[in-house]
């Protein structure tokens, strides 16, 4: 856990640039569906940029399981588990979190856990896999630095609703 | 024992025919500190039901710090054997069943002999008198790969025996529409014009087999486009000059791998 803050902490030095200083504010809707069995989903959200390095933001998962079985099912969020997942070392601080439910769920990026993004295009990706259920990913695309007022949003059609990203300083 | 070397004579004869060994696990990509899969392992027609022989010896493991590892809970049934891999490491995995050795027969004072199995070329003489020798140097190597988190390449050295895959595209990072090339030696070096098949699974439900014919080019290289997420049988045999005179060469080479959608 240590090692984990103190790799945060690096991370933060590296925010050099202030005009590009931008809190990235993200709605994943969960939609509710009509099912016989329900499990809230395992979500990945991560931004890949211009070098298609995946940087992930957040990993939903039953991250108290009392076996420790949580991170089992993480494969099934095929494409952040390939481009992002796979190499960390779970449970992490400010990425890890329990699943959440039905509705729009807000989340806030802060600077210090974008990162240093160089200007480009890049993409938020929502990806959510739910037990007994599909799969499905949901790309945003937007431009860093963002404009003032930039908002982006996507939606998806069976496991995910609207994701939108909007950007302040 | 007598099963095997038929078997393994079928081959020879018609390589497209043969009953196609395989392994095939739960998962080839698992997360968590405390990974497990469970593999079955056999030797069918039809990929991947299990239908004619039950695999017969537990394969060996390679860890991802290429260090040797074991399989757990090794069973054998009618059909097939099943056995469970503790993924204790992080990184590939790398299972291999290997038959190594000379194989054939010999005729001295009018009987006709039989190499036993587990015989090296190397150590390997003719007794004085015998005629009519038929001997074969065979090396054959059937592969599955899995990986906990991310893949890894310590488990896929080479050991330059016999035919093998060298990676360029990890076998556990292969996904629906994404080619992917794979590297073929055949005693170390690299096995050009090498006819390399691949098979889907699931053939039961389809007309077709649906096999792709592919051939290695100067590098020893085939670059595969996947028709679909799936599991793949891989297979490939090649003759060539065994270090003994008068004793040909076979090797084969077998592995499954799994592409999953994207």
């Amino acid at each position: 856990m240590i090692v984990k803050h103190r790799f945060l902490l690096a991370g933060s030095a590296l925010v050099a640039s202030p005009a590009a200083a931008q809190t990235m504010d993200v709605t994943v809707t969960v939609p509710r569906l009509p099912v016989a069995e329900y499990h809230k989903p395992y979500v990945g959200i991560w931004i890949e940029g211009p070098d298609r390095k995946a940087k992930t933001l957040s990993a939903w998962y039953d991250v108290d399981n009392a076996k420790g079985e949580g991170e089992k099912w993480l494969v099934d969020v095929r494409q952040w588990w390939r481009a992002s997942g796979r190499a960390l070392d779970l449970p992490l601080n400010g990425v890890s979190g329990a699943t959440r439910g039905p509705g729009p769920q807000k989340l806030s990026y802060t600077p210090r856990q974008l990162g240093q993004l160089a200007p480009g295009q890049y993409t938020l990706l929502v990806e959510a896999a739910r037990e007994v259920g599909g799969r499905e990913v949901v790309r945003v695309p937007f431009s860093w630095p963002p404009k003032p007022g930039q908002t982006a949003s996507a939606s998806g059609r069976t496991e995910l609703g609207t994701v939108t990203a909007s950007f302040r300083r | 024992m007598r099963t095997l070397l038929l078997a393994a004579a079928v081959i020879v004869a018609a390589p497209a025919a043969a009953h196609r060994f395989w392994m095939v696990p739960s998962a080839t990509t698992v997360a968590g500190e405390d990974g497990w899969v469970t593999v079955d392992g056999a030797i069918s027609n039809d990929l991947f039901y299990p239908d004619h022989q039950p695999m017969r010896a537990a394969p060996a493991v390679v860890q991802p710090d290429g260090t040797e590892g074991k399989v757990e809970n090794f069973a054998v049934g009618k059909y097939r054997a099943t056995f469970d891999l503790h993924l204790t490491q992080r990184g590939t995995y790398k299972l291999a069943q290997v038959n190594d050795g000379l194989m054939g027969s010999y005729t001295l004072n009018g009987t006709e002999q039989r190499i036993p199995r587990g015989t090296s070329a190397a150590g390997f003489q003719l007794p004085a008198g015998a005629t009519g020798a038929k001997l074969t140097e065979m090396s054959s190597r059937s592969e599955l790969f899995v990986t906990s988190g991310a893949p890894s390449e310590g488990a896929l050295k080479p050991t330059g025996r016999g035919l093998e895959l060298v990676p360029v595209t990890h076998p556990n990072d292969l996904v629906a529409g994404e080619p992917a090339t794979f590297r073929f030696t055949a005693d170390g070096k690299p096995a050009t014009q090498l006819a390399v098949t691949m098979i889907a699974g699931g053939g039961r439900y389809r007309e077709a087999v649906g096999e792709m014919a592919l051939k290695t080019d100067a590098k020893g290289e085939v670059t595969v486009k996947w028709p679909g997420a799936g599991m793949y049988w891989m297979n490939a045999s090649a003759q060539g000059a065994s270090s003994k005179p008068g004793v040909g060469r076979r090797m084969a080479y077998t592995a499954v791998v799994e592409v999953l959608p994207s």
